[in-house]
C-alpha cells in the first residue's frame, strides 16, 4: 500500500467536493489504479474515462507508476489563454 | 517570479523582458476576454490554475521555443476574475528577424493552451455559469440544475 496526495481542480474539485486528499492505493500503483479508487468516492463516478493527470507536476500517462508520497493532480480539460 | 499574475497585465512590462537592440523583430500576442462563447453572452471569467506546475510547464515551453528558433520569449497569464475586454494572456517573442519571432510566439501560445494547467469558469449575462471545456461538443460544461 502506498499513500499519495491527490490534488483536484476546477470542475473535478466540485465533483468530489475537495481540492486535496490523501489516498491509499495498493502497490504496485499506477495512475490508472489511483483513478479507479477515486471513482469509488462520492462524485468520483463522474470523472471522465481518461482525464489528464500530472505526477509531481509533470504530465503523466495512465500507466505511469506511482510511489509513496507522490503528488498526483487530476486535471480537468485545460482552458488557458 | 510567477508566470501567473493576479493584477492587470501590461504589454510594455512583458515586452521589456525580451526587447533588445539586436532583436529587430518583435511579435506580441494578446488574448482578451470575449463577450460571447458557445452562443452565450459572457459577462465575466474566472481563471484558476495549478500554480507550481503552471510555472514549471511554462518554463519548459519557453525553453523548447528558444531552442527551436533564435528567439527570446516572455509571457504572463492572469488568474482571478476578469471582465469582458480584460487582457488574459500576453506573449512577446523577440528575434533578430520576424520569421523566428512569429514562429516562436505562435508556438508558445498554442502550447500554453494545450499544456499549462489553467481553468476558466464563464459567468453568463443570464446569471448562469459553466466550465470551459474545449474537448466537450458544446465547448463548455454547464452545471446540472
Amino acid at each position: 500500500m502506498i499513500r499519495v496526495k491527490v490534488l483536484l481542480f476546477a470542475r473535478f474539485a466540485e465533483l468530489l467536493g475537495a481540492t486535496e486528499m490523501d489516498v491509499d492505493v495498493g502497490a504496485p500503483a499506477t495512475v490508472r489504479t489511483l483513478l479507479d479508487s477515486l471513482r469509488t468516492l462520492t462524485g468520483g463516478a463522474q470523472l471522465p474515462p481518461t482525464p489528464m493527470v500530472a505526477r509531481n507536476r509533470i504530465h503523466a500517462q495512465l500507466d505511469t507508476a506511482l510511489e509513496d508520497g507522490d503528488e498526483v493532480a487530476v486535471l480537468p480539460p485545460l482552458a488557458g489563454g | 517570479m510567477s508566470f501567473l499574475k493576479e493584477t492587470p497585465l501590461d504589454v510594455r512590462t512583458v515586452a521589456h523582458q525580451v526587447v533588445s537592440p539586436e532583436r529587430g523583430g518583435v511579435v506580441t500576442f494578446i488574448g482578451a476576454v470575449r463577450n460571447h462563447h458557445a452562443g452565450r453572452a459572457v459577462r465575466q471569467l474566472e481563471y484558476s490554475a495549478y500554480g507550481p506546475m503552471a510555472d514549471l510547464e511554462f518554463a519548459r515551453i519557453v525553453e523548447e521555443a528558444e531552442s527551436r528558433w533564435p528567439a527570446t520569449v516572455a509571457a504572463e497569464h492572469r488568474v482571478g476574475t476578469l471582465d469582458v475586454g480584460d487582457v488574459a494572456v500576453i506573449v512577446v517573442a523577440a528575434a533578430a528577424h520576424r520569421d523566428a519571432a512569429f514562429d516562436a510566439c505562435r508556438y508558445v501560445i498554442e502550447e500554453i493552451k494545450r499544456r499549462v494547467p489553467i481553468w476558466k469558469r464563464e459567468h453568463y449575462v443570464d446569471g448562469t455559469a459553466g466550465w470551459v471545456d474545449p474537448t466537450a461538443p458544446a465547448g463548455v460544461i454547464l452545471p446540472v440544475e
